[in-house]
């Protein structure tokens, strides 16, 4: 198809042609172009079907407000629902579809929905879809998102990069329109840091859409030298294509930029788009303003777009809707866009103008004080019903009608923090209030200064001030001769006339009937006016919408629009896609694991890994012929038990702490005593919360008198070092501790198994005596291995073997892995995952995380006699609240079921033989178990009200969800070795 | 006797440091530099400032900057507290030397291996800044020493050489993640850097 609605002049390319699809048909545009104005160039006013009643609709506007031109933009991966036509810059080889349409767009069968409009009212859903309630997420709500009218996913992974990042200014201007400009001259004059933003591929704003001069010359000379000279500062950034899109806290403000949404595809290693976080001493928001509609009957067809927008078209892009056009307008700025039509060669019928003394502007048919009433046509506008001021009708063909309500300033940054804009009565409009953003100013036509001298002149006025405010020097840029007229309108909402449809929000498909029906329905607040009817919702957030509904609400009420109030403005300004706000952390990198030392190694080995906090710990080896998980942990626990097994346990946190009064700040720390622990010594500690519920537990060990080592579980290191730090820098400032993590500096094995002794013997320096005797267990010390490296060996057990840590750095953890495996063959020497370690102190009756969840008491952990009463420490107190040691508190237990046969489950619930399995008769529930291949059987540990006094009783262990119900025997949770004799062997 | 001794291995698992040249940009592991925290005993910052000296050949630096005339350097960590850091191969035991210059003035802590280090070399690293860091690039000077962090990690960036050249500590645990996040965002950088003009 020819480009028959192309007009002559504009910003665009003609040099180039580019050729794209819309719908699987073929059209060319040129670069420059959006994929609405290379539509409307081709003769395509249709470009989709609204949400609810699948209305034929066209493009409203030439900017991100557009409500009805929503395409789904690309192909396969890249296919993009909802995406704006009017923004969306055309490139070679473009493909759009239109969506929400069956099966397709010039005939869609759900069009149907428009015939029955009178039951799909405001509140419709609520309405009909309440009952059966049953019916609602199997039947209705497919069917309604099925009819309803958002793109479709490609339900494929996006295949492109999104970065998020950094930047920091003296002054950022949102919006490079007049205002923008000039202030951005102004402050880059001055050499203050300054970040020229606007979401448009083109700078310049409403001077790209007009005609009038700047010095007596093009507008677009006047911009294309102080672009020219903004370039030329190395202290200006300027970024198009960059929608700031949020103003936070702290002079915060986010920004998207669109790195590569016009091109087919990014460049290599180039990210699709970047969400920016714009740390700035002062803002200035020359946003602009959004032109509003006028409600009538049917004036949502094709070719019926606002005055502005069809401006737009004519003098930056060069097309046109239709070569006959009409302007309904109440201002003198609609006037002028007829102006601009004439002068490039599209014939305007006529202005239609609501005002009785309505000025003569354009060289056209005046028809003041008249209306348009209604309009016809199938797939886009044909005819306009006008009312002329006698009172007489009139039908006027025409392809497009320019409608003009007047500008509403773009406050919505200013209320990002809950400013409510306030009402300016001269325009007409909210303009923003006050207390905007601390930092933040405004000018232009967001501000309410409709001139282009005004925003020219405000805006280098407004960034000479900020910049004043920031103790740095400077003068406003001088200003350019522009027009300066005043905007002139006549408040004019909507057209009284007419039984038909009269659309306020097309996106939502919301008329003025609808807001007059949520008044009659008792809806007052605009709040809920907008949950009921969705006036303002969706992808344009009501940008051309609400006014029109307030003004309505207003009138419906008898309060005036200010006091009906604007709706919340919140951010983002315009949509974000997901993927930018996800930017890298996704799939693979959604956050930054950590490896321990051995990570290699036991990858070589074949480990199967899991997740601890960000850890990835080798959870099992397997062997091969070992089809089954359990096979390898058997092995893996019986190989510890027999001869010796060593795991990475590198995790564990580690603490150094330091100083003079280290021991007395451990002693308040952990609940049991630790001023005494000898230096060379290590100690089992307990740790409560401030309530006097355990907090975590692990070893200190005292390597100097004013130097121990603390370790913590893998998944509480972060908070256990928080709550250490808390306690030095503000309980307890007067004593003599420092604090630093040394979790990643050291390599830390368990060589634990009758063997551990022997195959550590052959890697400790000549002279380092581990035997029994001089190296004890609880015994710590630093030490050299292998030749004069430093390590540190600590006699601890969390198997209930003869067991050792050995630590050293990092570097060499996994030269030491290798060595101990290549020793320790002839003793038997295995490595084992995370399971075999959670079996292991099952069996011996070692508390870890599911014991200790927070829940849990000293006591119930049988440990109740390790909170000191000779000293204070952290939660001691509180610990001995009566709530606490209550008769028939839990303790924990072992149990092994009755049927060596019978699985043990976590989680099941504990009841006394004889007792209905309700919740009044619980006794306790089941935190861990295992397969014991030691016992034989699952064993497992509880906690059981009363416990420790009910040894050799046999008790139910009930599953209610699963079904399950055994008998199993309480036993003393140390099913290994109870004497400890292992240990100290 | 058996020769035991241990091979060392980079963070990133290398026998070697890992060097990536990415366009005009440098990524260079550096298990070459030994660290040692040190923390002022409660009361005796000025005893320690005045112990270290000898070895430092500077004061301890102030917030966020470096400090140090030879091989020792320090920078500055938190409230009285500090890293020194000095070439692996002549310092392995930073640790042990600082603790006895400084004695009791100062709590020392061996960090050589809690850190995966890496340096950042380009003409320019604003670009790579920016998507990195939440850190002002005009803020740097030579020897700042900032806390921040990259792709959820924290990390310490200490500016060698005012936005050529940047040293980057990060857990070592973390180290394959963190050099993937420096890898993406340096190639990033580049691919929006502007070409060059023809002129």
């Amino acid at each position: 198809m020819s480009q028959k609605n192309r007009l002559s002049g504009g910003l665009i390319d003609r040099s180039q042609s580019l050729s794209f699809t819309f719908d699987g048909r073929k059209y060319t545009g040129h670069p420059g172009d959006t994929l609405a104005s290379a539509l409307l160039a081709n003769g395509v006013r249709l470009m989709g079907r609204s949400f609810k009643y699948h209305r034929p609709r066209g493009p409203l506007c030439a900017g991100s407000e557009e409500p009805n031109a929503l395409v789904e933009l690309r192909d396969d991966a890249r296919q993009e629902p909802n995406t704006r036509a009017t923004t969306a810059e055309l490139f070679d080889g473009l493909s759009a579809n239109s969506q929400n349409r069956w099966p397709s767009l010039a005939f869609d069968a759900l069009g149907i929905n428009d015939k029955f409009s009178s039951f799909l009212s405001a509140g419709f859903y609520y309405k009909t879809f309440m009952w059966p309630a049953a019916f609602w997420e199997k039947l209705y709500e497919p069917m309604i998102r099925r009819a309803a009218g958002l793109g479709s996913l490609s339900m494929e992974a996006d295949p492109d990069a999104y970065d998020r990042g950094s930047l920091y200014a003296d002054l950022l201007i949102i919006g490079a329109g007049p205002a923008g400009l000039a202030a951005a001259l102004t402050a880059g004059r001055a050499g203050a840091r300054v970040i020229l933003a606007d979401e448009d591929f083109h700078m310049g704003g409403r001077l790209n859409a007009e005609t009038f001069p700047l010095d007596d010359a093009p507008a677009q000379d006047w911009i294309a030298a102080t672009l020219a000279e903004l370039k030329s500062l190395p202290n200006v950034r300027l970024m198009t294509r960059t929608t700031v899109l949020g103003a936070f806290d702290h002079g915060v403000y986010g920004a998207l930029e669109r790195v590569a949404d016009h091109l087919p595809q990014p460049k290599a290693h180039q990210p699709r788009q970047i969400l920016w976080r714009i740390q700035t001493k002062r803002a200035l928001l020359c946003a602009g303003a959004t032109e509003r509609s006028i409600g009538f009957e049917n004036n949502d067809r094709p070719g019926i777009m606002l005055a502005g927008a069809l401006r737009a078209y004519a003098n930056r892009w060069a097309a046109t809707p239709a070569q006959r056009v009409a302007i309904f307008t109440n201002n003198d700025d609609g006037h002028r866009g007829a102006v601009d039509l004439i002068a490039k060669g599209v014939q305007v019928t006529a202005v239609i103008d609501p005002r009785p003394d309505a000025p003569r502007i354009a060289d056209c048919e005046l028809l003041a004080g008249a209306q348009v009433i209604n309009t016809q046509g199938r797939l886009g506008l044909s005819f306009a019903e006008l009312r002329l001021s006698d009172g007489s009708m009139r039908i006027m063909e025409c392809g497009a009608i320019g409608v003009s309500g007047g500008w509403n300033p773009n406050v919505h940054l200013t209320c990002h923090q809950g400013a409510k804009p306030v009402w300016n009565d001269e325009i007409a409009a909210f303009v923003p209030a006050a207390n905007t953003p601390p930092g933040l100013s405004i000018a232009g036509a967001a501000a309410g200064v409709l001139s282009t001298h005004g925003a020219l002149r405000t805006g280098a006025e407004a960034a000479a001030q900020a910049l004043e405010d920031l103790g740095m020097c400077a003068s406003p840029a001088p200003t350019p001769t522009a027009e300066d007229a005043p905007i002139r309108l006549s408040p004019f909402w909507y057209v009284a006339e007419g039984k038909g449809r009269a659309w306020l929000d097309q996106q939502n498909d919301v008329t003025v009937k609808d807001v007059k029906l949520a008044h009659q329905e008792g809806f007052r607040s605009v709040e809920h006016l907008k949950r009921y009817t969705t006036l303002g919702m969706a992808t344009d957030q009501g940008k051309t919408a609400n006014m029109g509904g307030l003004a309505v609400m207003a009138e419906m009420t008898g309060k005036s629009i200010p006091e009906t109030g604007p709706t919340m403005f919140r951010p983002p300004y315009t949509p974000v896609a997901m993927a930018a706000w996800a930017g890298r952390s996704r799939d693979a990198d959604f956050r930054p694991t950590r490896r321990s030392p051995s990570h290699d190694w036991a990858a070589e080995q074949g480990a199967v890994f899991v997740e601890v906090g960000q850890w990835l710990r080798a959870q099992w080896f397997p062997q091969p012929g070992e089809d089954h998980w359990r096979a390898s942990v058997d092995r893996e626990v019986l190989a510890v038990r027999a001869g010796v097994g060593v795991c990475d346990v590198t995790t564990l946190g580690k603490i150094d702490v330091q100083g003079a009064d280290a021991a007395t700040f451990l002693n308040r720390i952990y609940c049991n005593g630790f001023a005494k622990l000898a230096v060379g010594k290590t100690r089992y500690g307990l740790m409560l919360r401030e309530d006097g519920m355990a907090m975590d537990d692990g070893t200190a060990a005292r390597l100097a008198e004013d130097h121990f080592v603390v370790t913590t579980t893998t998944a509480n290191a972060v908070a256990v070092f928080r709550h250490m730090e808390f306690a030095r820098q503000c309980l307890w400032p007067e004593l003599d501790v420092q604090l630093i993590s040394t979790t990643e500096a050291w390599a830390q094995y368990a060589v634990a198994g009758p063997n551990s002794r022997a195959l550590l013997e052959r890697i400790v320096d000549e002279g380092v005596d581990i035997s029994n005797e001089a190296f004890p267990f609880m015994a710590c010390g630093e030490i050299t291995i292998c030749g004069g490296l430093r390590a540190r060996l600590f006699r601890i057990s969390f198997s209930g073997e003869l067991a050792y840590e050995i630590a050293v750095p990092t570097r060499y953890g996994d030269a030491l892995m290798r060595r101990l495996m290549e020793l320790g063959q002839d003793l038997g020497v295995t490595p084992y995952g995370t399971e075999a370690l959670g079996v292991l102190r099952i069996e011996k009756g070692h508390a870890a995380g599911n014991e200790l969840n927070g829940q849990t008491t000293a006591a119930n952990l049988g440990l109740g006699r390790m909170v000191s009463s000779k000293k204070d420490s952290i939660g001691a107190v509180l610990s001995r609240r009566e709530g606490l040691s209550l008769p028939d508190d839990k303790r924990l237990i072992g149990l092994k079921p009755v049927d060596a046969a019978n699985p043990l489950l976590a989680g099941s619930h504990l009841f006394d033989q004889g007792t209905e399995a309700v919740a009044a008769n619980d006794q306790g529930w089941v935190t861990s178990v295992a397969y014991s291949p030691h016992m034989g059987s699952s064993i497992a540990l509880a906690f059981l009200k009363r416990g420790d006094a009910r040894l050799g009783e046999v008790i139910r262990v009930v599953n209610p969800l699963g079904g399950s119900d055994i008998e199993a025997e309480i036993v003393s949770p140390h099913f290994i070795d109870p004497e400890g004799d292992r240990l100290r062997a | 006797m058996p020769d035991l001794t241990l091979a060392p291995r980079s963070a990133l698992g290398g026998t070697e440091p890992r060097i990536d040249q990415i366009g005009g940009i440098t990524l260079t592991e550096r298990p070459d530099i030994a660290l040692a925290s040190l923390a002022a005993r409660r009361g005796k910052a000025p005893a320690l400032d005045k112990a270290i000296a000898p070895l430092l050949g500077a004061a301890l630096p102030d917030i966020s900057a470096s400090s140090g005339a030879g091989d020792i350097r320090a920078f500055w960590t938190g409230p009285d507290q500090w890293i020194l850091r000095a070439p692996y191969g002549s310092h392995e035991d930073l640790a042990a030397q600082v603790k006895s210059a400084v004695g009791n003035a100062g709590s020392v802590t061996e960090q050589s291996d809690a850190w995966a280090g890496f340096s950042l070399m380009g003409d320019d690293l604003t670009g790579v800044l920016e998507l990195l860091a939440r850190v002002d690039p005009a803020s740097l000077r030579d020897g700042t020493a900032l806390r921040s962090q990259i792709h959820h990690i924290g990390c310490f960036l200490i500016c060698e050489s005012a936005l050529s050249e940047l040293l980057i500590f990060g857990p070592r645990s973390s180290a394959a993640s963190l050099h993937h996040a420096l890898i993406s965002a340096i190639r990033s950088a580049e691919s929006l850097r502007p070409a060059p003009s023809q002129s």
